[in-house]
């Protein structure tokens, strides 16, 4: 009798809140000179298969040798993590076809991964947030197909065969789209602090696929997951998991199921299709490489990757709050790239200015850098050259305009600062007497602008200003320039 | 008739200048000319010499090579269709090594497909025979290579072990054959059946040979991780050593239900012969013996599995051109349809079988439990070796079966190597050495087993022996 009609009972669900599940899957080259199990070339961008040999094409009799460097980045990775890192390597064997898999299996780590149970963190608007890290393992990557459009065939490269790829695969326990972006962001910037990888998405050095799902807020069990591939930026996996969160909340609001696929994200369109629905889970039949024979890593060796590990930036933006006044934000920007972080660190040793430091880093340096389209790395910057720039500001000896002119004349013909000053002449006028020639000069060509002072116009006083300093190129002494004039207008009325 | 001679007579004679090596391969020549047609030792006969580079050591002295192993001069196939063409593009160590060392590769020897039998029968190119008797099969897989150096088709030649590979035909020729410790040799270029368990070793006619060949194949490979970095001896040192106050084990587990009377008999002469010249004697148990063939097939078939996976036809070998597209889409029906075609039934029977033991839900009651197993029956030798310097066993149960006998029941060909099989799940050395003939004239072979790396044991056991029996001097009428 009292039964509620099933339209209703439905409807109950467009109030529902959801929440939403990612993990993700990332995949980094390591930017080792060879490839994981063989002396191969990693280089990108080469002639299709000129960079193979016996062992990455999988020719028959063909051995695997691991890479030490390789093991060693992998360990480096999994420590910055705060993965527990294991010290019993194995290698196993994931058996699937594939024509882009010379060997018909990949060579990967299965049960007992290089790092287990790590985290990295991440800043939200309000707080910090740990996302945890599942594992950590060393795998070979595979080649890369070309097909024929009109599907006549298919052409295979073997160049990227065989590299080092490292997996990181994150817990469920990123909640938003926005979470996922900054746990890229944060999770690249390790890596490139650690100088293992140059996580170039377009080069296909960092790869991310997704697992999102959505449930009903306060539930425990999960959802049903799709899979998403095909981000070509960080800012596209933003993109697709914001569009897939209101998919799938769509479907559910009204009533419908999640179907598990695989979902590709096109960029042009802003959205996922479905690849393939998941019939079964794949039967890898993992088992140990006997061709790699298992093997302990030594204490010593783990403490020297240790040590290696420089300051990363999470420890780094602390320390710039704690002892430079920075807010978070601030030192965020400043340890978003591991070069301007260094040239921070060593130019306040210099000159204790955070703040001024910042502003000039943030400002004209990175404009410099965007201007030249180079790289922070690329800068032929001295961190001495740059505090003392700054420091001659502070103290009046060049004003703003041509502080700017002079660093970018010292990027630019690398030299140091004192000889940019003297051949440009840049030194800040403060001498009175010059400057009252300049002032002599301007009142007398802008009396309009005197008279608009005179009756009131307070504004009137910075076209002067500016007037003279352009007629002294920039080395007028501004705050000099306002007193005096200021002072004379003042005798005059 | 310089091919009759063994490799170290062939040295001595060219040394002195009594002899060329092109002497010795026109007599191998001309033998293979004469017998080949009825051995069939050779899967790709050799090729016509236009120089050699005669390496100090052995002097342009030719050597056989089973099929399995990498050489640039030859064709590679394992014996099967699926390999059908390949070349490689490299040498496999032993190869380089024997290279260096002045040796010319002198054609490949057949096998079973991708060493995948105990008869030579499962070749893509038809069964091998028994120099002793045409209508038997030499053992297998490396059949081709012991019939080539039994019918001096060949001087000498080499093998790969995988659960008997090299012993088991060596005894049912008559002639040498040495599995060494898994490690000893370097695995690179030689293609796998199962990698834990493989070893490339020589088959020759007689102990010193073997300990010559040993000297230049042995040694640590930076490209097999496999390979172990302990020094390796000069094995030929070894064989200077008698074998007073030799401790040897005889395993009573061995000495059971299916050995062929002859054989027993065979055996128990040769230890009153050691006895003789000074060796100890007393029966020992390898409990875990029982388990052999069921946990090597589970492994060696699991490794197959993978390891064979990567003939697919799109690199190399055979590819099958007029695919039926409609059933699986073209990319799955090119692997069907090339491999359906490529392997041969045994290959496929054991890559099932391999597949199975690894699929999820299936692991840990076979493959997991095979390897614990194995683990046990590593242990059981362990033990004996605390104790002991060499363990002595028949080589097979039975001398060279029919051709055609045990084709058709998989199981009965399985036990032909019940008792070569624990070796190489345990990875210690092996011998096989002609101990003795049934009355029908067929070949009846000793192993020799010793501790991991300790080849020098058995080497000096089995060359002491040689030294007192002329049963390896004995040749087939063919």
């Amino acid at each position: 009798m009292n039964r509620i009609p099933i339209g209703i009972r439905l409807n109950l669900k467009f109030d529902m809140e959801f929440e939403t599940v990612i993990g993700l899957e990332v995949h980094v080259h390591l930017k080792t000179k060879t490839k994981a199990f063989c002396g191969c070339s990693t280089e990108f961008g080469n002639e299709p298969n000129t960079q193979t040999c016996p062992v990455c094409l999988g020719l028959p009799g063909s051995l695997p040798v691991l890479n030490e460097k390789a093991l060693e980045y992998a360990v480096k990775v999994a420590l910055a993590l705060d993965c527990s890192a294991q010290e019993f390597i194995k290698f196993d064997r994931k058996n699937y076809f594939y024509p882009d898999l010379p060997k018909n299996y990949q060579i990967s780590q299965y049960d007992m991964p290089i790092g287990l149970n790590g985290f990295l963190e991440i800043d939200l608007d309000k707080e910090r947030k740990k996302i945890r890290i599942k594992r950590v393992h060393l795998e070979e990557d595979a080649g890369k197909l070309i097909h024929k459009q009109d599907g006549a065939y298919s052409l295979v490269d073997y160049n990227r065969c065989g590299i080092a790829l490292l997996e990181i695969v994150s817990e469920p326990n990123i909640n938003s789209p926005q979470e996922a972006f900054e746990y890229l962001k944060n999770l690249k910037l390790i890596i490139q602090y650690l100088e293992v990888s140059d996580c170039d998405m377009e080069k296909g050095s960092l790869r991310c696929d997704a697992n999102i799902s959505l449930r009903p807020k306060g539930e425990k069990g999960l959802g049903v997951k799709t899979e998403l591939k095909n981000m070509n930026s960080f800012k596209g996996v933003r993109l697709a998991l914001e569009y897939e969160v209101k998919r799938q909340k769509d479907l559910l609001s009204n009533g419908k199921k999640i179907i598990q696929d695989t979902r590709l994200w096109d960029e042009n369109k802003q959205l996922t299709f479905s690849m393939r629905t998941k019939e079964e889970a794949h039967d890898y039949r993992y088992f140990p490489d006997p061709d790699l024979a298992p093997f302990t890593l030594s204490k010593e060796f783990i403490t020297r990757i240790k040590d290696d590990i420089p300051e990363l930036p999470q420890q780094k933006i602390e320390n710039y709050v704690k002892d430079g006044d920075l807010t978070r934000k601030e030192a965020g920007e400043i340890a978003s790239d591991k070069n301007l972080s260094l040239i921070y660190e060593q130019c306040i040793d210099i000159y204790r200015e955070p703040k001024k430091m910042y502003n000039w880093l943030t400002g004209p340096v990175l404009a410099y850098v965007n201007d030249r389209k180079k790289s922070i790395a690329d800068l032929n910057l001295e961190p001495k050259e740059l505090a003392k720039l700054i420091q001659y500001v502070s103290n009046g000896k060049l004003n703003n305009t041509a502080a700017k002119d002079a660093l970018f004349s010292m990027l630019d013909e690398v030299k140091d600062i004192d000889t940019i000053i003297k051949e440009k002449g840049l030194t800040q006028v403060s001498n009175e007497g010059e400057l009252e020639e300049f002032i002599e000069r301007v009142l007398k060509e802008n009396s309009q602008s005197v008279q608009d002072f005179l009756s009131g116009k307070e504004n009137a006083i910075m076209f002067l200003v500016g007037q003279t300093m352009k007629l002294s190129k920039g080395k007028a002494n501004p705050k000099k320039v306002k007193e005096i004039i200021l002072r004379r207008l003042r005798d005059v009325s | 008739m310089l091919n009759t001679k063994t490799a170290h007579e062939l040295l001595d004679l060219i040394s002195s200048g009594e002899v060329s090596y092109e002497d010795v391969l026109v007599d191998v020549k001309s033998q293979i000319k004469k017998t080949e047609s009825k051995i069939k030792a050779y899967a790709h006969p050799p090729n016509n010499v236009e120089s050699v580079s005669q390496g100090s050591l052995l002097k342009g002295i030719p050597i056989a090579i089973k099929d399995n192993i990498c050489t640039k001069e030859y064709l590679t196939t394992c014996s099967s269709h699926i390999l059908e063409g390949f070349n490689p593009p490299y040498d496999a160590t032993v190869i380089e090594r024997l290279k260096e060392k002045g040796a010319l590769i002198f054609g490949k020897t057949n096998m079973d497909e991708f060493a995948f039998g105990s008869s030579c029968e499962t070749s893509f190119y038809g069964p091998s025979r028994n120099p002793w008797d045409l209508d038997r099969v030499p053992g297998g897989s490396s059949g081709g290579s012991a019939a080539a150096v039994a019918s001096d088709e060949a001087i000498w030649a080499l093998g790969s072990d995988t659960g008997g590979s090299i012993r088991q035909p060596a005894s049912l020729c008559g002639v040498v054959g040495l599995k060494p410790t898994y490690g000893r040799v370097s695995r690179y270029g030689l293609i796998a059946f199962a990698s834990s368990l493989d070893q490339i070793g020589p088959i020759t006619k007689d102990v010193y040979d073997t300990a010559l060949l040993l000297n230049i194949i042995a040694g640590h490979d930076n490209r097999d991780s496999t390979s172990i970095n302990i020094e390796t001896e000069d094995y030929l040192k070894c064989l200077e050593k008698d074998i007073k106050g030799l401790k040897i084990a005889i395993p009573k587990e061995y000495f059971i239900k299916g050995l062929d009377k002859e054989v027993g008999d065979s055996i128990r002469e040769t230890r009153s012969t050691l006895e003789k010249l000074g060796a100890s004697f007393k029966e020992v148990s390898l409990p875990h013996t029982k388990y052999a063939v069921a946990v090597y097939y589970i492994l060696a078939t699991a490794e197959a599995s993978s390891n064979l996976a990567r003939f697919d036809g799109v690199q190399y070998g055979f590819r099958e051109r007029n695919i039926d597209k409609k059933e699986t889409g073209p990319m799955i029906s090119m692997y069907k349809q090339s491999r359906g075609k490529g392997f041969g039934l045994e290959a496929k029977r054991r890559i099932i079988l391999g597949t199975y033991v690894l699929s999820s839900g299936y692991y840990d009651a076979y493959y997991l439990r095979a390897l614990k197993v194995r683990t046990l029956i590593k242990k059981d030798f362990d033990e004996v070796f605390k104790e002991f310097d060499c363990i002595i066993t028949p080589t097979s149960p039975t001398p060279a079966f029919k051709i055609g006998e045990r084709l058709e029941n998989p199981l009965s060909m399985y036990l032909s190597d019940i008792y070569t099989i624990s070796a190489n799940l345990s990875g210690i050395p092996a011998i096989s050495i002609p101990c003795g003939f049934t009355k029908g004239r067929l070949p009846i072979g000793l192993q020799i087993l010793s501790a991991p790396f300790k080849e020098r044991d058995l080497l000096r056991t089995a060359y002491t022996f040689e030294q007192n029996t002329d049963w390896h001097k004995a040749k087939p009428k063919i």
